[in-house]
């Protein structure tokens, strides 16, 4: 680790997925040869500007980009702190940054000329973004949803299916994000000459981590642009949730290399960590291997997945992605956590002082923007990422709250 | 010379393909699972696959994977399958045993400690499903310095280049994968399995194993004449499921409810 220069820390990964320890492709052999492909192919179209030219055609007509960074004036006085900024990515397309990937990684589909998509999905907000691009192409797609998470997410499961999705229920081991995940990895190792993954979040085998990353760092992009345009400068701090992670190394991949800009990701604390029942493999985790790559993980002492808890179904995952577990080794990012009840408040704080209802993942960062903001200067600037709306999650709010929605 | 490649001469020189059926250790418990690898023994296994627990088995279909729930909700741990190796060798000292799973649970132990305790304890081999190659140097050095043979899997979309490399870290023997898909799935296709290892066998020093989706002697008996073992997990497994957690079976009881076993080691042995 010491022997790479400042620069080098954030090149990552290298040539074969590694974030120093981190990351790799730790897949049965049948992907092996799969990955090589996407791999090769991902390599050769990043160098082609027509690539990236349709990418970017795509997310401004068709997602609504770019997404604004908005200055949330209501929030900032009532917390009388920081100034508080939003990347307000709740207003994309299907309403979340998960359909920058998915846009991305169609495109992939497409130039290798497979006909049928599968996904994972948690939430279901990177379900719908799949299901999304593959009625606009045509494609056939199938979406692995947790049976606990089809429950929480009736909606989104009406919605993919509306797009002319097949949801299939996994009612395996803990019946939620990582248990779709396994499941839509036996598809894939079953179907893999016609089937293209698209992963929802930097995590699973590389190139995954990696191509997320490219794809979802437009939020990064965009918002340092932003900030140097609306307040002449960049933030002092930026703030995302993390749970795999991609709505944050989005928006931290194109700060890394400007050292003076904090970055903190926010955990799922759940109920607290001293009680188990969270989703912070960073905060309480250790090195180990799951789902294609090595990674902070939440494991027993024999190296058993412990099961998760997070009011929010996105979150509510046991590892992270490795080039996180690589910038909280190396000390670029913090990662701290949120309860449930935190992120509760957080929710309607937002909804009340700003108009805007985020996702209850999105919540996680607004709790820490709650508790840090009112100690730091007026003149800090705290960009938080807004990663996706709260429509979703209507429902799970009215039940806590005794109302039937 | 490890008891694998022994246990392969000796089969060769008797003109005899390896049987080598899997089992998920701990499933329905420890005991079932010791006196189930004598069975096994008893019904010709030539070498036994021992599947050690792990809670995300993304290579395995429903069969192994409820399995898999059955052991780890008798809590079954990799250290708890190492002692069960030990007390199958106070009895049997020549029936090689691979150890079969994932690597979260052996990363979790150490691969120093794994290595050391797993050779004391009696094991032969490994097999790492979620271990391709490219992520194997640290675990082979230190399996290298000991007695352990490594497995590797081969797979029907591995292409030449990488499938002459596995062979060549490889030791034991080489797990060929007949199918595109989890263990258990049913679409095995024996022309296609022929050609890719009668390719294998152009260039591969070592015994090749065929093994996923064989369910009945008479597909044993067909792979059989394609390779030099054949090994057999799901269909023991379905099998295994049927027994009760609180009953005490005693090896014949459970010799007759794998009667199969013995079936498909007397097909392979008329192929």
């Amino acid at each position: 680790m010491s022997e790479l220069s400042g620069e080098q820390l954030y090149d990552g990964p290298d040539e074969h997925g590694h974030f120093g320890i981190y990351g790799g492709i730790f897949v049965g052999e049948t992907l092996m040869p799969a990955l090589e492909e996407l791999n090769r192919v991902y390599t050769k179209l990043k160098q082609d500007p027509m690539f990236w030219k349709e990418f970017h055609n795509d997310l401004a007509h068709y997602v609504g980009r770019p997404s604004p960074l908005y200055h949330a004036k209501g929030m900032t006085k009532a917390l009388g702190g920081a100034q508080i900024y939003l990347k307000r990515e709740d207003l994309n397309h299907t309403g979340a940054h998960k359909v920058n990937n998915t846009i991305g990684q169609a495109l992939l589909a497409k130039a290798m000329g497979k006909s049928r998509i599968i996904a994972e999905t948690g939430a279901g907000q990177h379900g719908v973004a799949t299901a999304t691009v593959a009625a606009r192409l045509g494609l056939e797609c199938h979406v692995f949803m947790g049976s606990e998470d089809t429950k929480r997410q009736a909606a989104n499961v009406y919605r993919m299916k509306l797009l002319g999705a097949t949801v299939v229920e996994v009612n395996s081991g803990s019946k939620t994000l990582k248990d779709a995940m396994n499941e839509a990895l036996r598809d894939w190792a079953t179907n893999v000459d016609t089937t293209y993954y698209i992963i929802g979040t930097v995590a699973g085998p590389h190139p995954y981590p990696m191509l997320v990353r490219d794809f979802q760092c437009v939020i990064g992009q965009e918002a340092r642009q932003q900030s140097l345009e609306q307040c002449g400068r960049l933030p002092d701090s930026l703030v995302a949730c993390v749970g795999g992670g991609s709505n944050a190394i989005g928006l931290f991949y194109p700060f890394l290399k400007d050292e003076a800009v904090r970055m903190i990701g926010v955990e799922a604390g759940g109920l607290g960590l001293n009680t188990g029942k969270h989703a912070a493999p960073l905060n309480t985790g250790a090195p180990g291997v799951l789902h294609g790559n090595r990674t902070y993980l939440m494991n027993d002492e024999d190296g058993q997945i412990l099961e998760t808890h997070s009011i929010s179904a996105g979150l509510d995952y046991p590892g992270v992605g490795p080039e996180h577990a690589w910038l909280k080794d190396i000390k670029r990012a913090e990662y701290t956590t949120v309860t449930d009840e935190e992120a509760l408040s957080a929710f309607r704080f937002l909804t009340r002082q700003e108009g805007i209802i985020p996702a209850l993942e999105s919540s996680h960062a607004i709790a820490y923007a709650i508790k840090a903001a009112p100690d730091l200067p007026e003149d800090h600037l705290m960009l938080i990422n807004l990663s996706g709306r709260g429509d979703k999650d209507i429902h799970t709010v009215a039940q806590i709250d005794g109302i039937d929605a | 010379m490890s008891r694998i490649e022994k246990c392969f001469k000796q089969l060769k020189r008797q003109n005899k393909k390896a049987f080598i059926p899997y089992l998920t250790a701990g499933d329905p418990n420890i005991e079932t699972s010791l006196n189930l690898m004598h069975a096994l023994v008893q019904a010709g296994a030539d070498i036994i696959e021992l599947g050690y627990p792990f809670s995300d088995p993304s290579s395995d279909g429903p069969v192994i994977q409820r399995a898999v729930e059955r052991s780890l909700a008798k809590h079954t741990s990799l250290k708890g399958v190492l002692a069960l190796v030990k007390r199958f060798r106070e009895e049997n000292q020549d029936t090689p045993l691979v150890l079969m799973g994932y690597l979260n649970p052996i990363e979790c132990m150490g691969y120093q400690k794994f290595a050391e305790d797993a050779e004391a304890a009696g094991v032969d081999g490994v097999l790492v499903v979620d271990m391709p190659p490219e992520e194997a140097h640290d675990l082979l050095q230190i399996i290298h310095r000991s007695e352990l043979d490594c497995i590797f899997l081969v797979a029907p979309t591995t292409h030449e280049a990488r499938a002459r490399k596995i062979c060549e870290l490889s030791s034991g023997y080489v797990y060929y994968v007949s199918l595109k898909g989890v263990t258990g799935a049913s679409h095995l296709d024996i022309d296609s399995v022929r050609t890719n290892v009668n390719q294998l066998k152009s260039y591969c020093e070592l015994p090749i194993a065929i093994g996923f989706g064989i369910k009945d002697a008479e597909t044993a008996a067909k792979l059989g004449e394609l390779a030099d073992a054949i090994i057999v997990g799901s269909a023991l497994v379905s099998l295994i499921a049927e027994l009760k957690d609180g009953h005490e079976y005693s090896r014949d009881e459970l010799s007759k409810h794998i009667a199969l076993m013995a079936g498909m080691r007397a097909a392979l042995d008329r192929s």
